[in-house]
């Protein structure tokens, strides 16, 4: 008998900012807040730059390159919708504009992770037509 | 101006824990176990339960003060104080809030407590197959990273690649643990000890660092303190243990969700550190014993080193069981089995460890104790330590 699997977690926050990068992930361009008083990107979304005060801000477009901050390999799925692809690598991405965040890794092998390598995010359908980026090697197709 | 400081106006007077069992093993119901740990530490102190007008807990302890009080007969309830943060890293904080509240007047006997039957209640660490996730949690579960023990796992790769610290330094801090715990009835994993074979054929919770002996117990169980004026303490059934400090916090954009935090690869107590050792007038080579909240190893190598125990570069060296264990090591820790051996009650039971030690009443006590050290849960934000000390460095 087929068991239906259990769709992965799917974010629905409700936070506006928070609403509008994953609506932003829709286009196939990852888009992170840059702060229009003083110029730097930031990322989780947030209401207020952190290093001048400005509330001014708009989403502009990373280049997507980075490196490899940190990864873990999980074994144990905390979700039943991961639970095919166990074990596998969470990492955290640093990216060019200097914030860094969460992503799953695409194309290497879990034995080749290493920090600083340098990665790339793209875009990843899933079975239910959303984009999530996840990331690659740089240069693996 | 007098000096602001809770260092040594405040007394712990009594400290009890319910009995401890293993997840869902709990034959009585989860503020049956809380108000066992509050009856045995008042019986402890020799302080009639009635007398206790104040609680102070931490991570959004479910058995509210008003509860409590109801049912210990308190006449008149004049604290309830929550410590803000999930987790374990409030424990010292709770204490902090207690010691200052009775300093300040607010109320006179205290209790520090927390119950937690994880078999009633859901489990910490257990990511709800939910299929839609809000709040920042939704930038990261959907990448498959939703633990704490997937979360912490990044700060610990980075932070020992950063300093060049082998794997069996968290393999040393495990077999304390477990050590401690064949010393001690009361620990869940009494009897049941632990060799290097048997960490090594341990199963993976997540890669690399978090072996199965990596990571805290899950547990039933419920501890907790009785704290009063450093006055009333002297009249009292036992030795008083003083405060000599407590501090809480977490530095710049610490979130644990959040892996934007400046200091990434940390157990998040570096700006704390600089105002405990000042309140307590102690250095680190003055601490005899330590508590170190074990969530996973990683993070007590992290606590450690940020409170200046030992450096970085000396990790390697130092992480070796030998020096780690009582009562004899150069630096004996969590003597009483912790969080990975003796019960997972979010760190209330290390900090009744540290007085015990300082009492001369450990299953494996420190010859001549004086100053003890007893961290709360790493990685999280806030974080808390407690110092405590005997009369005698007063």
């Amino acid at each position: 008998m087929d068991i239906a699997p259990v769709p992965r977690p799917r974010p629905q926050p409700e936070e506006p900012l928070n609403q509008q990068f994953w609506e932003l992930c829709q286009t196939g361009w990852l888009h992170i807040q840059r702060c229009t008083g003083c110029g730097g990107w930031r990322h989780l979304p947030r209401y207020q730059c952190a290093h001048c005060g400005s509330m001014q801000w708009e989403w502009a477009i990373s280049t997507g390159k980075g490196s490899l901050f940190s990864w873990t390999i999980v074994h144990q799925p905390m979700h039943p919708g991961f639970a095919s692809e166990t074990p596998y690598a969470a990492v955290v991405i640093e990216l060019e504009e200097g914030v860094r965040m969460v992503s799953m890794l695409r194309g290497l092998p879990l034995d080749a992770l290493r920090l600083g390598l340098p990665l790339e995010l793209g875009f990843e359908r899933q079975e239910d037509g959303f984009l999530l980026p996840v990331c690659r090697p740089v240069d693996t197709p | 101006m007098t000096e602001r400081t809770v260092r040594g106006q405040v007394a712990v007077a009594g400290v009890g824990e319910s009995a401890y069992y293993k997840r869902g093993q709990s034959p009585e119901p989860e503020i049956k176990l809380g108000l066992h740990a509050i009856l045995a530490a008042c019986e402890d102190a020799g302080i009639s339960p009635k007398e206790i007008d104040g609680f102070c807990s931490f991570s959004d302890d479910r058995n509210d003060p008003t509860r409590l009080a109801a049912a210990l007969g308190v006449p008149e309830l004049r604290l309830s104080v929550m410590q803000w943060g999930g987790g374990g890293g409030g424990t010292a904080g709770a204490i902090g809030n207690a010691a200052a509240s009775i300093h300040a007047g607010y109320a006179d006997v205290v209790v520090v407590y927390r119950a937690l039957a994880q078999g009633q209640f859901g489990r910490f660490g257990q990511g709800a197959p939910v299929p839609h996730v809000q709040g920042d949690r939704a930038l990261s579960v959907p990448y498959g990273l939703m633990s704490p023990a997937q979360m912490f796992a990044m700060k610990v790769v980075r932070f020992m690649h950063d300093h060049e610290i082998d794997g069996e330094t968290l393999r040393a801090i495990s077999m304390a643990s477990y050590h401690h715990a064949q010393n001690n009835p009361r620990a869940v994993m009494y009897g049941r000890p632990l060799t290097e074979e048997k960490y090594d054929s341990s199963r993976w919770i997540i890669e690399p660092h978090f072996h199965l002996y990596d990571c805290c117990m899950e547990n039933d169980g419920a501890a907790a303190m009785v704290l009063v004026s450093a006055e009333r303490a002297k009249d009292l059934a036992k030795q008083p243990v003083y405060l000599l400090g407590a501090a809480q916090g977490s530095g710049h954009r610490a979130g644990a969700g959040a892996h934007n935090a400046t200091d990434y690869g940390s157990s998040n107590f570096t700006t704390l550190v600089p105002h405990l050792y000042e309140q307590a007038r102690v250095k680190p080579s003055d601490i005899d014993v330590a508590q170190v909240y074990e969530n996973f190893t990683g993070g007590v190598l992290m606590t450690m080193i940020e409170h200046g125990i030992c450096s970085a570069e000396q990790a390697n060296d130092f992480f070796q069981l030998e020096n780690l264990l009582a009562p004899s090591g150069k630096f004996p820790l969590n003597t009483s089995g912790g969080n990975l051996a003796e019960c997972y009650v979010h760190g209330m039971g290390l900090q009744v460890e540290a007085v015990r030690q300082l009492r001369g009443e450990s299953v494996n006590q420190v010859a001549d104790a004086k100053v003890a050290l007893a961290a709360a849960g790493p990685m999280v934000s806030p974080v808390s330590t407690c110092i405590y000390g005997t009369e005698e460095v007063l």
